[in-house]
């Protein structure tokens, strides 16, 4: 199955459920979510079947124009298949949240107005496995407007909400704002180089006869560079990320801090390909890099310390974590046999960064349901109520603070090691102090669920089978990828192992 | 079967927080612990290490095994102090889980640092030793708490951090994380760091070991969290799970960056004179016996340091790793006894405040001898552990001495830490008459003196105590066989 019929299906799924919607039962979403989910699934089992080039076409696969802007390689592989569970998590995680759906979008009580809730994460799932492969910049630039465009209406979703509705527009404003810098940045790269295709930006580069003017070609780097910026969260292009976070529902958050991040991610990943390649750029753009990091790291986790509010915390605890990536990006790693590549770093964190982020995101939707608040305060005296799942938060907070044993600290420990190997000191340091200020404010969480008393009368939360089911899951592959991390090593490496065998061996 | 050192604990604790009876199970995994782990320092059997691979790039293994005699000697204490901190302290009421997990959670953490041979893992077991710690002060602890918690939290956080930097850089200058494989490569010359390089990794692990240990001026955290830790807690943190970066620096530091250590051999003698003279000052000072205590173990730091700079003056000193093993076993061993003492003083008078105690020696006679026991051996009276370690150490800083070359700088440090011995005689012995002796406090008449089933405990510790001071060599017999 040739690897873009994914995106076709996903499509078409994401447009049968809106059928579905329309013409279905009118009173009960429930079914169009799970119908949702069980579509992804059948698409995420086909996924590893799906074939292509993982590199510019050659004779065989040139026959078909589509595969001059679509590629299949590890990376994407991986990432499609990252962007399909991210998504089947995120629905189920909208199920739970009806109550608070329900509650702000239509009268009370009823369903009528929640079914494209169901139906355009799997529109937005499309997009961000499209980024996954897309190897031309007009290619990437389309499917990036469609996960910002389905993204402007997940985040406004709860239409009788201030603040959704207010994050709704800062998403919009500063969404459209990025978009117009990708377009100018991309339209001064074609200038520079005469193409839009990343494989033939690296001929082009590559032909020092005619050397690019250097300039102006850094400059549209740049302004790209900024319009992914927006989409990773990396400061200076962070403000919207705060106050869209906590405005936004929850699942939507939840969405936009993995999947579109790990989508923006991508996307950064093949755009460097070619300008790290090539001694012309590779200083620069290595350098612009380490300072998005540092200031990204520096302001993401000092910012998060003086947060009281849950949701905002991990706002800006997903800014720290996407410093923590930009520095692997900036060590520009190539992998040795010691050690990865920075590309296959960025993908490890991200998958353990999937699994932490969804389960705080999890835990906190019930607290939101069940206590009606996001503050901190809400959390205390949980380790009382609510053994279990305090226990389950603590093991979460642990890991995305980065204690070893939990699948958070195999990834800062990779992003550590190629800045260590990298040579990148200042990046260490920096690093560092991100991690000691990380240990201080996700560990008041803990505090507040330990230490603090609950308030008076305060009953048990209790846990819906399907966040109890997805808890468990969770957590326990944080601590299983945390002691046995290779698992998913292989599932990064696993198309380029495959790859790799068959050129070794050319039956 | 190594890793079941490490699964008791675990499992233990998991079912302890699942519902389980805290303190019979805690029990139960302690005394399986010690036994199992007499029988592998004893046995040292080569099939019971074990090896998973749990990475590819960069290898990492989750591998089981002793490095060296040290390591066994290390899994000894730990299994001793261990049963001994779940036998002693009182759980306070509803909160028995916490308090029995948490310790069998240190234990666990502290026997994974001691028995991995992976560098990954070394380090990894030993910051899951430091979460129940923190935990435990926090929620459990007396007095200030929360900010001694917050203290200790934010000390060994920099320093596991600056640690971390150190260790990775070295693993990915030898290529591998296996501990054994790099002390090989150094060993037969294979591994060449240049001498720069060495000793900026030499730094590294110095500070971030060093306040792990609580190293000159990183100390000031260790006193507060060992005076409002639960008695437990404070003995296994200052027992067992402190000598984690002695060990470390003794058998990852100096034999891999022999030449960046000796670089930094004064600076190191300098801290290390902290310990024992500033600090042995300030302990004299304190007039609570729980701070008095804490600084002591602060203090005694600095002489298992003062090894350590021998063995980096001089590579070839075959005296240091012994002395160095001994007294760490020692001072574990007393210094756990000492907490789990005090924890009892504390619930029969309800003060530590040395002013308001004394004569507690009539009313509780064995609990006075036993305390007397300890401190004697704490500040090394020959005849317990402490003396035979503290005398390697002495001597092992002469070993190779020249004197037609005069005194080297380990050898001026020495000379002057044996006013440390001084320090240590007078604060202990005084805090010993001012709660033991003088006149009986009406107050205090009634207290009551040791129950037999809470003299087990102190007794488990005693024990070794006594036997390794009469006789060293049980000690030193597990050690020798791996020198070679």
């Amino acid at each position: 199955m040739p690897a873009f019929y994914l995106e076709a299906l996903t499509v078409l799924l994401g447009l049968g459920l809106l059928m579905f919607d329309a013409f279905g039962p009118a009173t009960n979403k429930k079914l169009v979510g799970v119908a949702a989910v069980l579509g992804l699934t059948t698409i995420l089992a086909a996924s590893f079947f799906a074939v292509g080039p993982a590199s510019a076409p050659d004779a065989y696969w040139a026959k078909w124009s589509m595969w001059q802007f679509y590629q299949l390689d590890g990376t994407a592989q991986f990432f499609k298949a990252f962007a399909l569970v991210c998504t089947i998590l995120v629905i189920l995680m909208a199920i739970d949240y009806r109550p608070m759906l329900v509650k702000f979008t239509s009268e009370a009580g009823r369903e009528a107005g929640t079914g494209e809730y169901y139906a355009l994460p799997v529109l937005a799932c499309a997009g961000m496995m499209w980024m996954a492969s897309a190897r031309d910049l007009v290619s990437i630039f389309v499917a990036l407007e469609l996960v910002t465009i389905t993204f402007y209406v997940l985040v406004a979703y709860m239409r009788r909400n201030v603040g959704s509705l207010e994050a709704g527009v800062k998403y919009l404003i500063l969404g459209a704002l990025s978009t117009g810098f990708l377009v100018y940045g991309i339209a001064w790269i074609y200038g520079m180089t005469g193409t839009t295709n990343l494989a033939e930006i690296s001929l082009r580069l590559a032909n020092t006869a005619q050397p690019v003017p250097l300039v102006p070609l850094l400059f549209g780097i740049a302004l790209v560079l900024v319009a992914l910026g927006f989409k990773v969260g990396a400061v200076p292009m962070q403000i919207w990320i705060p106050d869209v976070y906590q405005g936004a529902p929850s699942p939507t958050t939840a969405f936009l801090s993995v999947g579109s991040k790990a989508a923006g991610f991508v996307v950064l990943i093949h755009f460097l390909e070619p300008f790290l390649a090539h001694e012309l750029t590779r200083g620069p753009v290595l350098t612009i890099l380490g300072l998005l990091a540092a200031v990204t790291l520096l302001f993401g986790n000092l910012a998060a310390i003086p947060q009281s509010n849950f949701k905002r915390l991990l706002a800006y605890s997903s800014i720290a974590h996407a410093g923590f990536l930009l520095l692997a990006l900036a060590t520009g790693a190539l992998g040795t046999a010691t050690s990865l590549a920075a590309w296959q770093v960025v993908s490890f964190y991200l998958a353990t960064y999937l699994l932490m982020t969804l389960a705080a995101f999890f835990i906190l939707n019930l607290v939101r349901i069940q206590r009606g608040a996001e503050d901190l305060a809400a959390f205390n005296g949980l380790g009382k109520t609510n053994p279990v799942l305090a226990l389950a938060l603590t093991l979460v907070m642990a890991a995305l603070a980065g204690v070893p044993l939990t699948a958070g600290f195999v990834g800062k420990f990779l992003v550590f090691q190629l800045a260590v190997v990298a040579g990148l000191w200042w990046g260490v340091v920096i690093a560092f102090i991100g991690v000691a200020a990380g240990f201080y404010y996700y560990l008041k969480v803990v505090r507040a669920m330990y230490w603090n008393a609950p308030a008076d009368g305060q009953k048990p939360i209790a846990t819906p089978p399907i966040t109890r089911v997805v808890l468990i899951v969770l957590c326990a592959a944080i601590v299983i990828f945390g002691v046995i991390p290779m698992p998913v090593l292989r599932a990064i490496n696993w198309h380029s192992a495959a790859a790799a065998q068959v050129v070794a061996d050319p039956r | 079967m190594l890793a079941l050192l490490i699964l008791i604990p675990i499992l233990a604790a998991a079912a302890i927080l699942l519902g389980a009876p805290s303190r019979s199970t805690a029990m139960v995994a302690a005394v399986l612990n010690l036994a199992l782990g007499f029988y592998a320092a004893l046995t040292w059997r080569a099939d019971w290490n074990s090896s998973l691979q749990v990475f590819e790039t960069p290898d990492i293994h989750l591998a089981f095994g002793f490095i060296s005699g040290v390591s066994a000697v290390m899994v000894l204490l730990t299994v001793i102090v261990t049963l001994a901190a779940v036998m002693s302290g009182k759980a306070p009421e509803g909160r028995e889980r916490l308090y029995f997990a948490s310790s069998l959670l240190i234990a666990a953490g502290a026997l994974g640092a001691f028995i991995s041979t992976d560098l990954f893992f070394f380090y990894a077991f030993h910051e899951l030793a430091l979460i129940p710690t923190f935990l435990m002060i926090g929620l459990l602890g007396r007095g200030e708490r929360t900010q001694a918690a917050w203290k200790i939290t934010i000390y060994l956080a920099f320093g596991s951090i600056v640690l971390l930097a150190g260790l990775v850089w070295l693993a990915s200058l030898a290529g591998t994380f296996s501990i054994p494989e790099m002390r090989t490569a150094a060993a037969t010359g294979t591994l060449v760091i240049p001498v720069a390089t060495q000793t900026s990794i030499a730094f590294l692990l110095i500070v971030g070991f060093g306040t792990l240990i609580s190293l000159f001026p990183f100390h000031s955290w260790a006193a507060p969290a060992y005076a409002s830790a639960p008695a437990p807690t404070a003995m296994l943190h200052a027992g067992v799970l402190k000598k984690f970066g002695l060990y470390g620096l003794l058998l990852i530091a100096v034999p891999l960056v022999p030449a960046g250590m000796a670089a930094l051999l004064v600076p190191l003698l300098v801290l290390l004179l902290g310990n024992i003279i500033w600090v042995g000052y300030v302990t004299v000072n304190q007039k609570r016996l729980d701070l008095m205590l804490g600084n002591s173990s602060v203090m005694h730091m600095g002489y298992i340091f003062l090894a350590i700079a021998a063995l980096v003056a001089d590579p070839t000193n075959t005296l240091a790793i012994p002395a160095a093993a001994v007294l760490m076993f020692a001072h574990g061993a007393s210094i756990a006894l000492l907490f789990a003492l005090t924890d009892k003083i504390e619930r029969r008078t309800g003060t530590l405040e040395l002013a308001d105690l004394g004569g507690l020696a009539k009313a509780a006679p064995s609990l006075a001898f036993l305390f007397g026991l300890a401190g004697m051996a704490s500040i090394g009276l020959p005849g317990l552990a402490n003396f035979a370690g503290e005398v390697l150490v002495f001597l092992a800083t002469f070993q190779n001495f020249a004197p037609a070359e005069g005194f080297g700088p380990v050898q001026i440090a020495t000379i002057i830490s044996l006013w440390g011995v001084v320090l240590s005689a007078l604060y202990m012995l005084r805090a010993f008459r001012r709660t033991f002796q003088g006149p009986e406090l009406p107050a205090f008449a009634r207290v009551a003196d040791l129950h037999w089933c809470e003299k087990i405990a102190p007794v488990l510790l005693a024990l070794p105590l006594l036997a390794v001071g009469v006789y060293p060599n049980l000690l030193l017999s597990l050690l020798r066989g791996s020198l070679s």
